[in-house]
This record gives C-alpha cells, structure tokens and sequence, in this order.
C-alpha cells in the first residue's frame, strides 16, 4: 500500500487536485462555519422565546419546544433528505449546497437552542429578580445581566457541537454536495487509492476541527476569568 | 392581599407608613413578611387590595403601569443579588443611567458618593466575589439608593450574613435613619428593629396581627399570638 501512495502522490497532490480539493474545503468551512453561526444565532432566538420570563408567551414556548424536541432528535442524513424532498416539493429552486446548508442552520438550531437554555437557567433567579425589581427591561435582563453570566456555561457545549457539525457536514456528501467527502469519493473513482484520497482529507478534517476545539478552550478561559475577576 | 394557588400568602394585610418613617415587620417564618416586600416591587402578582403612595394608587396589572410602580421602591435582599458579572461601581450605577437614561458620568460620581457613604470607596472596582458578604450587602444597599426610591425595603438583610459583618450593616442602616430615609424593615434582628423602628407590626401567617411603637410590640404585646413569639424570642 505505501509504495503505491508513494508513487501516487505526486500525481495526487498536483494543481489540478490541488484546486478541486481546495474548493471542497471551502465548501466544508462555508457549511460548517456559516451553518454553526446561523443556526446558533436561531437557536439563541428559540432559547429567548421559549423562557417564561423573557418572550415565553406560551404559543411560542411550544412552537419553540416542539421545534427543538423534534429536530434534536432527527438524525442528520433524514434532516438532509427532508430538507431536499421539501425543496423539490415547493418546486423552489435551491442549489444542492443550499440544501445542505439549512439542513446545518436547522440542526445547529435546535442544539444550540438547548444549549442556551442550559446557560440561561445556569444565572440563579434573585439575578433576575434585583434586575426586575430594577426595573430592566426584559431586552436588558437579558443582554446586561443574563447573557454575561450564561456564556461561561454555553459556549464549552457551543463549540464542542461546532466541531460535530463540521463532522456531519461530511454527510452532505451522500447528495452529492462538493465538500471535502465528496470531493475525496471522485478523487477514488477518478483511480486515485482509497488511503492516499480519504487519508488526505482526514488531516485536513482534523486540521479544521482541532483549531476549533482549541479556540472554543481559549474563549471559554477568557470569558471564565473575566466573569470570575 | 392574596395569590393565584392553592393558599392565600397574604391578606388582611393593612399599613399605612409615614414619610421618613422607619417601620419594622416582624413575625415567624413563612408568615409573609417577604412576600409583603416582594410585592410592592413586583416580583410577586397580588390578587386583590391596593397600595397607594403619596394618594397615588400603585398600579401592578401591566407592564407599563408595573415600571411606575418600581419607580417608587427600591429593595435590598437577603443575599444581596449584586450583579456578579458587573463591578460595584456598575452594580450602584446601572439602573440610573441604563433604565433612568442619565448622564453617565454623573450617575459615576453619586455612585461613587454613595459607595463612600456606605464605607466602600476602596471597592468601587471590585467584583462582588471579591468582597466579604458584609460589603456586598452594603453595595446593595448603595445600589437601591441610587435609584432614589420613596421607600427602601430591606428584606432580612443581615440573615445570611458572618454575624462579626452584621454591625456594619446595621450601621449603614442606622445612617440612613438618621437622615430620614423612609423604610420598610423585615428582620430577625429584634434588638435593632426596635432601635431604629418608629413602628412594628407583627405578622402571622399572612396576616398583620398588631402594629405599634417598639415599646408597646416587645413589652407589651395585645395578642396572644405576639406574646406567644416575643416569649419565644426573648428566650434566646
């Protein structure tokens, strides 16, 4: 086997590869990071519509619950696949990267959504009740003294799910999304040997999500000391 | 006044308080002392009854209507409740420039005023993990009077604290007696109540029993039920 990555390789790692592979990439980044952003920022909205002493009025707590419960528990390929029948259902055209990619913001949504809840829930009530008394509005309990208090506990699940999300991405794939799986799947076909195609994107894989974990430590140490300081 | 729920916490509760008068609620436990603070600032819905300030009744039906209400009271807890992820300085100053929309540097400046007067101008940029519970309950303190309220509401301020911290901030309380804050005391503390206070009234659950000087609640207790809990507490 090695003397046939070795013999493989340059022809591998040539410009034309090079480039395709690299375009790949940037459609996993654009998944994973895009996706995890926007779905995170939705999430935050459902964690905020769904607490009763935000904007939990109760048709909302139960859209937002149902929302979260249901797409929590989907496993990602039958999200992929609904999103893609429900768009060819509506007859809207959407490209196949685009599938993928609100597949990601709703599944980021729903994980993120419980995630915040977790932190918001983590700021003891009196915090609420001296703000309240205070007479804060609910907007400025929220971003003055909940939000500051929830991060440390919010964001250490944030971005361990971040980094799962860059894994399911992979998963887009089974669509024929050009991220790096797909990209690595026609590089075997095209003859190039499994090890050299798949082992080359599992260190570019790593490569994406190691700094994402270590960033998501860094973050979490700074926002801990400067809550605790 | 009473809650939605099972039990009414509170009713045939009626008090009237003076301007610059200090009036002590005493009672046992789970008799509504509390509740009667929370009330008044909004964290609990009564039912029914009325409370009015000034001749102005006070309104706790709607949002909007809440905020004047709040307008008036400022309360200080048990466990202090300081913002933990706000300095001293920006726990006394939020409220003021935040939800009043008043010149910063000015609200800074009484802020810090205040948090002289509470003894604490050292700690204006210290975290309230950083200090002793004896001072954070003295920012707290410092953080209602800089919302200027009608009427401070102290609920049980000293209960969780070192009793070798309670002096400070009885002392703290006994300054503003003196410089004619009107306040709404529940306490524990039978020795000061009945220094500071112009008044007590006694509460049994959800009711006032009796209301009266110090001098007439500890030693010359009316009710049964009074005499019953001042023998109990002069006993230890």
């Amino acid at each position: 086997m090695w003397e046939q990555i070795l013999e493989d390789a340059p022809r591998f790692f040539g410009p034309w590869n090079l480039l395709f592979l690299g375009e790949a990439l940037v459609n996993t980044l654009l998944l994973s990071y895009l996706g995890a952003a926007m779905g995170f920022a939705i999430g935050f909205g459902l964690a905020i519509g769904r607490h009763p002493r935000l904007y939990g009025v109760l048709p909302l707590r139960i859209a937002a619950t149902a929302y979260v419960e249901i797409f929590r528990r989907i496993p990602f390929l039958v999200k992929l696949m609904c999103v893609f029948f429900a768009f060819q259902l509506s007859g809207a055209q959407a490209s196949l990267f685009t599938i993928a990619l609100v597949t990601v913001v709703l599944s980021a949504a729903a994980f993120a959504a419980e995630i915040a809840r977790a932190g918001i829930e983590s700021v003891p009530a009196p915090q609420w009740d001296a703000a309240e008394a205070m007479n804060f509005s609910r907007w400025r309990v929220l971003t003055r003294v909940v939000a500051p208090q929830s991060w440390r506990v919010a964001l250490p699940p944030l971005f361990g799910y971040a980094v799962g999300f860059i894994k399911s991405t992979s998963i887009a794939s089974q669509i024929g999304v050009m991220e790096l799986t797909y990209a690595a799947k026609i590089l075997n076909t095209r003859g190039f040997s499994a090890a050299l195609c798949f082992g080359t994107i599992l260190i570019v894989y790593f490569l994406i999500c190691w700094p994402t974990k270590r960033l998501g430590e860094k973050l979490e140490a700074r926002l801990g000391h400067r809550a605790k300081a | 006044m009473s809650y939605g729920g099972k039990v009414d916490v509170l009713r045939d509760v009626s008090l009237d308080v003076e301007r610059g008068e200090v009036v002590g609620l005493i009672g046992p436990s789970g008799s509504g002392k509390s509740t009667i603070l929370r009330t008044l600032v909004g964290l609990m819905k009564p039912r029914a009854g009325r409370v009015s300030v000034e001749g102005a009744t006070v309104d706790y039906s709607s949002r909007g209507s809440l905020r004047v209400a709040r307008d008036r009271f400022a309360i200080v807890f048990q466990q202090y409740n300081l913002f933990q992820n706000m300095t001293a300085l920006r726990n006394v100053a939020i409220a003021p420039t935040l939800v009043k929309k008043r010149d910063r540097a000015q609200v800074d400046a009484e802020a810090r005023a205040l948090l002289a007067r509470v003894g604490l101008a050292e700690k204006v940029n210290a975290y309230p993990d950083e200090l002793s519970g004896g001072q954070q309950q003295r920012v707290a303190i410092a953080r209602a009077l800089a919302l200027k309220p009608d009427i401070l509401l102290l609920d049980e301020v000293t209960a969780a604290l070192d009793p070798e911290l309670v002096g400070e901030v009885l002392d703290t309380i006994r300054a503003l007696q003196r410089d004619g804050m009107t306040m709404l005391i529940v306490s524990h503390e039978m020795g000061f109540i009945r220094e500071v206070a112009s008044r007590v009234a006694f509460l049994d659950q959800g009711s006032v029993v009796e209301v009266g000087p110090p001098a007439e609640i500890f030693d010359a207790p009316k009710s049964p039920r009074l005499r019953d809990f001042t023998s109990r507490i002069l006993r230890h």
